[in-house]
């Protein structure tokens, strides 16, 4: 019944604007989203008195800025009709990459290119396994997240590396100028740089056709595969820059380091109102998911909320977030 | 048709090589008693592939049952320490019906609310592993203070297999039973195989898969007493990862993660291959951190494997076009 419904609406939305560009500005996911953030802001602010201070809020962005750096790529991966389950098992196994070059005795550049090279490799199997061989990416990256994170496993055991040089901190610790962090920097010009690519070129135009309809796609001359291909690329390769950041912040590299992130990209992702089926989502909106939850996790971090509890609040809001505007249409209608 | 058999035939083949490359090395593993031993090992995975097998079929997947495995565990298990003298099989019914319970919040959201199956359960996960730390507050509950009664259940031997390892036999008859005789089992295949045409043949799309999930959920419920009570601790991150695990033995039983193809040999021979690897690691001096790798590495093969056995022969009028779908 449900299926026969959602594709009579789908077929009537032909028109491609109706209403004014500002009222569908107010109304869309992102403004909802921004008054949650600043809701939340809010209460934060009254919750507790140590969350008014800028270096407080400065070291609150570190909650997502590694997560967001992944999630900018995610976005287009999921937009595109893909998904891609193991960017935590590529942070886990480019933070041991660079545990053996830094053990060989390389400087910090060559642990930073070991780094991003094998995100950049990791993805590259992502995709030839997706787009060469055809094969769903769910699976495929369910493996790999077991394969890669069992590398790191088999390298490590339960020992851990070290000892990283000491200008490598500058990623993950150091600061642009006053309470700018490195990755916050990182985190603002992947924002705009992603922004752009999906928001104003061909190839971000391409990314929407794909997971709207690969085959009509095809069709009208895309390259769907190279495309995809691409995508895996970009998440392995932002895997690969998160993994420098996270690793230069702790200082050390486990075979569990970040583990279950990938939940938490995702999570972003579709909060920001990236819709899991492909097709629909924007930059923007995963901006400021990425902004509600690191102050969600830094507001209850300071009520001494333990980790956990705030892992049921990251689940209930994904499915909350998904489940409310469904709600209320299935209200409307009946 | 000759393609299932000849699939299954080769995960037979597979496991018996398996079998023969550790048996080559460490005879004794080969023994009766000992393949019994890495049969009720592999029970509770072979149960949940069972239901996570439903699940996929009707073209969802269930990332919550480890921790719905958890959930259930620590309530029996905490029901165990409070009334010591509630009899083990209301607590098995106890098990199933909080599990199915559990499968139904799933099953609701993805039916009434049509959000995709992925996000909900990826929440659900999180929220069943949370909501055991609140009920504990973090705390494990040990084995002296679980009674004899609530211990021994699975480990009860009856002709020569523990009964955790006759729930595996009873519960792979059952779902054999469903999948093959009954028109519930026949829709589970009809919604994974076209939706469209389900609807068309009156099928209720979202209620099979409410009801894939219901299933999924009472064996992840079942499976959480089972498990607390066989490993005699329960706390709040027993079972962790497991779902992969679960997927795993899907996939590598050939089970079609996009729908439609699923076997209940299948997923039992699957859910085998990683319980002997699993077992045969430490006995052949592997070192259990590459049971994890290799875990992954066989979910790939046998995926990249499934999609070249599978692949249609019909004509190709544009290649990228048919890769596309």
């Amino acid at each position: 019944m449900s299926l026969a419904e959602t594709q009579k609406t789908a077929a009537r939305h032909i028109p491609d604007r109706l209403t004014t560009p500002l009222a569908r500005t107010l109304k869309s996911w992102e403004s909802l989203l921004l008054l949650v953030a600043i809701g939340i802001f809010i209460l934060n602010s009254f919750a507790s008195p140590y969350f008014l201070n800028a270096w407080n809020l400065s070291d609150a962005t570190f909650n997502f800025t590694e997560k967001a750096m992944i999630a900018f790529a995610m976005a287009l991966l999921i937009i595109s009709g893909e998904i891609d389950l193991s960017v935590a098992s590529i942070i886990a196994l480019a933070s041991t990459a660079m545990g053996l070059v830094m053990q060989a005795g390389f400087g910090t550049p060559a642990i930073v290119a070991t780094g991003l090279v094998t995100g950049l490799l990791c993805g590259a199997f992502n995709g030839v396994l997706v787009t060469r061989l055809g094969l769903p990416s769910i699976v495929v990256t369910i493996g790999t997240m077991s394969l890669f994170r069992g590398i790191s496993y088999i390298v490590l055991g339960d020992g851990a590396f070290r000892g990283y040089p000491s200008d490598f901190a500058w990623f993950g610790q150091g600061y642009v100028f006053w309470v700018i962090t490195v990755e916050l920097m990182i985190f603002a010009i992947l924002a705009v740089i992603y922004g752009i690519v999906l928001h104003k070129t061909n190839f971000g135009r391409a990314v929407y056709a794909i997971g709207n309809n690969a085959t009509a796609a095809t069709f009208s001359g895309i390259r769907v595969e190279r495309v995809k291909f691409i995508l895996f690329l970009l998440t392995g390769l932002m895997s690969g820059l998160a993994s420098v950041c996270l690793t230069s912040r702790l200082g050390s590299t486990r075979p569990s380091i970040a583990s279950g992130m990938e939940l938490e990209v995702v999570t972003m992702v579709v909060l920001g109102g990236v819709s899991i089926l492909g097709g629909s989502g924007s930059i923007p909106g995963v901006v400021i998911a990425a902004f509600v939850m690191g102050l969600v996790t830094f507001g209850l971090g300071l009520l001494n909320v333990p980790g956990i509890v705030m892992s049921i609040v990251v689940g209930a809001l994904l499915i909350g977030v998904i489940a409310l505007p469904r709600i209320y249409q299935n209200l409307r209608r009946t | 048709m000759t393609l299932l058999k000849s699939r299954e035939a080769i995960l037979v083949g597979a496991i018996l090589l398996l079998l023969a490359l550790v048996a080559s090395r460490f005879p004794g593993f080969v023994t009766p008693s000992n393949l019994v031993a890495v049969f009720t090992d592999t029970a509770p995975l072979i149960i949940l592939a069972l239901g996570q097998m439903v699940v996929i079929l009707t073209r969802s997947i269930d990332l919550s049952v480890a921790a719905n495995l958890a959930l259930t565990g620590m309530v029996c298990a905490l029901i165990n320490v409070a009334f010591p003298g509630v009899p083990v099989p209301v607590l098995v019914a106890l098990a199933l019906g909080l599990g199915a319970l559990m499968g139904a919040i799933n099953g609701f959201l993805v039916w009434k609310l049509t959000i995709p199956p992925i996000v909900v359960t990826l929440g659900t996960m999180t929220i069943f592993r949370g909501i055991i730390f609140l009920l504990t507050n973090g705390s494990w509950v040990n084995s002296h203070q679980m009674s004899s009664a609530f211990k021994a259940f699975p480990r009860e031997n009856i002709l020569g297999l523990p009964v955790l390892g006759w729930i595996a036999v009873l519960v792979t008859l059952i779902l054999g039973l469903v999948m093959s005789r009954t028109t519930l089992g026949r829709a589970f295949f009809a919604v994974g195989g076209n939706p469209h045409a389900a609807v068309y043949t009156g099928i209720n799309v979202g209620r099979t898969q409410f009801l894939a999930f219901v299933i999924s959920g009472m064996l992840a419920g079942l499976t959480g007493y089972l498990w607390v009570a066989r490993y005699a601790v329960a706390y709040v991150d027993i079972a962790g990862g497991f779902e992969l695990d679960v997927v795993a033995a899907c996939v590598i039983g050939g089970i079609s993660i996009a729908g439609g193809v699923a076997t209940v040999a299948g997923a039992v021979l699957g859910a085998l291959f990683l319980g002997i690897i699993k077992n045969a690691l430490p006995v052949i001096d592997v070192s259990p951190f590459w049971q994890l790798a290799i875990s992954g590495a066989a979910i790939i093969i046998a995926v990249t494997f499934n999609s070249r056995a599978g692949r249609s022969k019909g004509r190709v009028i544009l290649k990228s076009a048919e890769h596309a779908q």
